[in-house]
């Protein structure tokens, strides 16, 4: 039978939602599965993870050089629990593919990234060229099969869990040589890009940080999550934690509206399992509009006050 | 000190990959084939290192067919002392790469290694992290800003929360994330400066460097096409477009 780990994504205290989206590709795998946390502290952590849907165990590995998630730190620990499992996934979200290939070499194995589906416990489906392709590898069974999981594919897998909570604790050796220093975290009530049903982004055609403030106010009108393009975060126009795409955030909202964004390959990789895609743009030639459900052609700086005024009078 | 900087070559970014019909592989027949935009990157952040006065040699290695020259050229040209090129005519997994690296940071005694945060072909993300695990040595990836002094590195790490800041001590590896910097231009006189820089090939059979467990592809498929195209007139038809979707 499989045992499938899958590693806890959270920043001390909450469980990030890639979690149970991860939980999601086990069951689709099919096994017993565990879920680790690796804390100093892990038990408020442990009781969310405890009661996602199909968790047998949760595992708290505490010990004080856990603290900041340090791939350095984390993956001898996780090479070790690796012998008791036939899977180990984390969410392909940059905590896990900073950590998870760190382990797979300590463990002399290949990793499969970015897992979008499973054919059966060997075989997976993953995209390569920016999405342009859709590969189907097989791994090697033994020792041990590592793999991240595209969040963006796995709905979460829902909670009525009752999984039992232990303490292990591994003999791992950790290195000293990697620091936390500091997190910059953009603070923000909105919703959350990466799970947020709706997103509304800004591209280089919004023009500057200070006309992002149009983004916003749609975005609240919808209640919708910010997103943005690669050329509106390099213009400082936004932060980089908002950018979408290949080397961004991939997202799967219901509703995505791109607003000033052209639509290059590298953009449309982060949004194509968005459910319906309006586009605004004043070029009606914008490759966005060949993948857009919904396109309006206009100047998105009149096209958004007569937006957010129509959705007011919903 | 001396800088590893890795280049692998990839169809170009600007080209919309087509997956051939037979499901064997994609088109790269007559396609554009560039140094990887991260690799560029890492390129230019070794190139700066050492221009900000640091005693460095900068030395480009690519892993793959004699074509790759042509890379490592323009890598020559751009900057960097000398270029090694581990032939092999096999496209080769992270894990693999990443010990040909690490074969590499032995004869070579490297303080630091920088490569690509991905390829854009594989799109694994793995070799850096991979390499630094075999080395034992720190890892600090998608790099947004890299700070030397003495013998630690201070990183910002583009991460989904915002930006991480790590320290680590050398030897260690860097991958870049794209706003790092910009990769300089390349000018005709460097390209001609460059014939003469050394340009040493060896073969990977030579290295003995054991080879890696890999992952099967068994099919290329192309992905599920949007069927998207519908364009509305004004914000009332916007409106009742969305409606009918059910999404408002
Ligand atoms: C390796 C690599 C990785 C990359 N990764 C990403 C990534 O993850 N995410 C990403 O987004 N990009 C990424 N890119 C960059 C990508 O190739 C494009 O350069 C980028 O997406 C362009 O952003 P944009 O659409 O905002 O800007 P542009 O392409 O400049 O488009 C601006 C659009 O705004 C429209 N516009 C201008 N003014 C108005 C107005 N008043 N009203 C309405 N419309 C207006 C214009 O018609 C135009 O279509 C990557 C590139 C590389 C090489
Ligand atoms: N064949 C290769 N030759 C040189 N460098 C490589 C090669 N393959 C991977 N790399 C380096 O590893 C990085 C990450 O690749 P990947 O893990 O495949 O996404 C790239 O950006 C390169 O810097």
């Amino acid at each position: 039978m499989n045992k499938i780990l899958v590693v806890a994504e959270h920043d001390g205290k909450t469980l990030n939602a890639s979690t149970a989206r991860a939980v999601n590709c086990a069951l689709a795998i099919g096994g017993e599965i565990d879920v680790a946390v690796f804390a100093v502290n892990a038990s408020a952590v442990s009781t969310a993870a405890g009661k996602l849907k199909g968790v047998k165990r949760v595992l708290k590995v505490e010990r004080a050089e856990n603290a900041h998630q340090l791939a350095a730190v984390l993956a001898p620990q996780i090479a070790k629990l690796a012998k008791d499992y036939t899977h180990v996934l984390a969410p392909s979200t940059t905590f896990g593919k900073d950590l998870l290939p760190r382990a797979a070499a300590l463990l002399g194995v290949q990793q499969v990234s970015d897992v979008m589906n499973v054919i059966d416990a060997t075989t997976f489906e993953r995209p390569m060229y920016a999405g342009n392709a859709i590969v189907t590898v097989k791994a090697p069974a033994a020792p041990c099969i590592l793999a991240t999981v595209r969040t963006a594919s796995w709905q979460e897998c829902g909670t009525g869990g009752t999984a039992e909570i232990v303490s292990v604790t591994t003999d791992a050796a950790v290195p000293a040589h990697t620091r936390f220093v500091g997190l910059k975290a953009e603070k923000s009530d909105r919703p959350d890009l990466q799970s947020a049903p709706r997103v509304v982004s800004g591209g280089r055609g919004v023009g500057s940080k200070e006309n992002f403030a149009v983004i916003y106010k749609l975005a609240d009108k919808l209640h919708a999550a910010v997103g943005a393009s690669r050329a509106a975060v390099d213009a400082g126009f936004v932060s980089n934690d908002l950018q979408v795409g290949q080397t961004g955030k991939i997202i799967a909202p219901e509703l995505y509206v791109a607003v000033g964004i052209s639509g290059a390959i590298q953009h449309l990789t982060g949004i194509k399992d968005a459910r319906t895609i309006v586009a605004i743009n004043k070029d009606p030639d914008a490759p966005i509009f060949q993948v857009a459900d919904i396109g309006l052609v206009g100047d998105l700086f009149q096209i958004l006050p007569e937006l957010e005024k129509e959705l007011d009078e919903l | 000190m001396k800088i590893l900087v890795g280049i692998k070559r990839v169809i170009d970014f600007s080209v919309r990959v087509q997956v051939k019909k037979d499901g064997s592989g994609v088109n790269t027949d007559g396609v554009k084939l560039s140094i990887n935009p991260f690799d560029e990157i890492a390129l230019e952040e070794a190139l700066r290192i050492r221009e900000k006065g640091m005693q460095a040699e900068v030395v480009a290695v690519s892993i793959g067919p004699a074509e790759v020259q042509q890379q490592l050229r323009t890598a020559l040209a751009m900057g960097v002392d000398r270029a090694v090129l581990v032939e092999t005519g096999e496209v080769l997994q992270p894990l693999m790469v990443a010990r040909i690296f690490h074969e590499l940071t032995k004869r070579e005694n490297a303080d630091l290694v920088i490569l690509g945060k991905q390829a854009i072909d594989d799109d694994c993300n793995q070799t850096g992290q991979m390499l630094a695990a075999l080395w034992d040595r720190p890892q600090a990836t998608f790099a947004s800003k890299v700070e030397l002094k003495d013998k630690t590195l201070t990183v910002t790490r583009e991460v989904d929360a915002g930006l991480e800041t790590i320290s680590v001590d050398l030897p260690a590896v860097v991958t870049t994330d794209l706003r790092l910097n910009t990769p300089r231009f390349v000018k005709m006189p460097d390209i001609m400066k460059a014939r003469s820089k050394p340009l040493q090939t060896l073969k990977l059979d030579d290295l003995g460097v054991a080879k890696a467990p890999e992952l099967e592809i068994t099919n290329y498929a192309p992905p599920p096409q949007r069927v998207g195209g519908k364009k509305v007139a004004d914000v009332p038809a916007l409106i009742s477009a969305l409606k009918e979707r059910g999404v408002l």
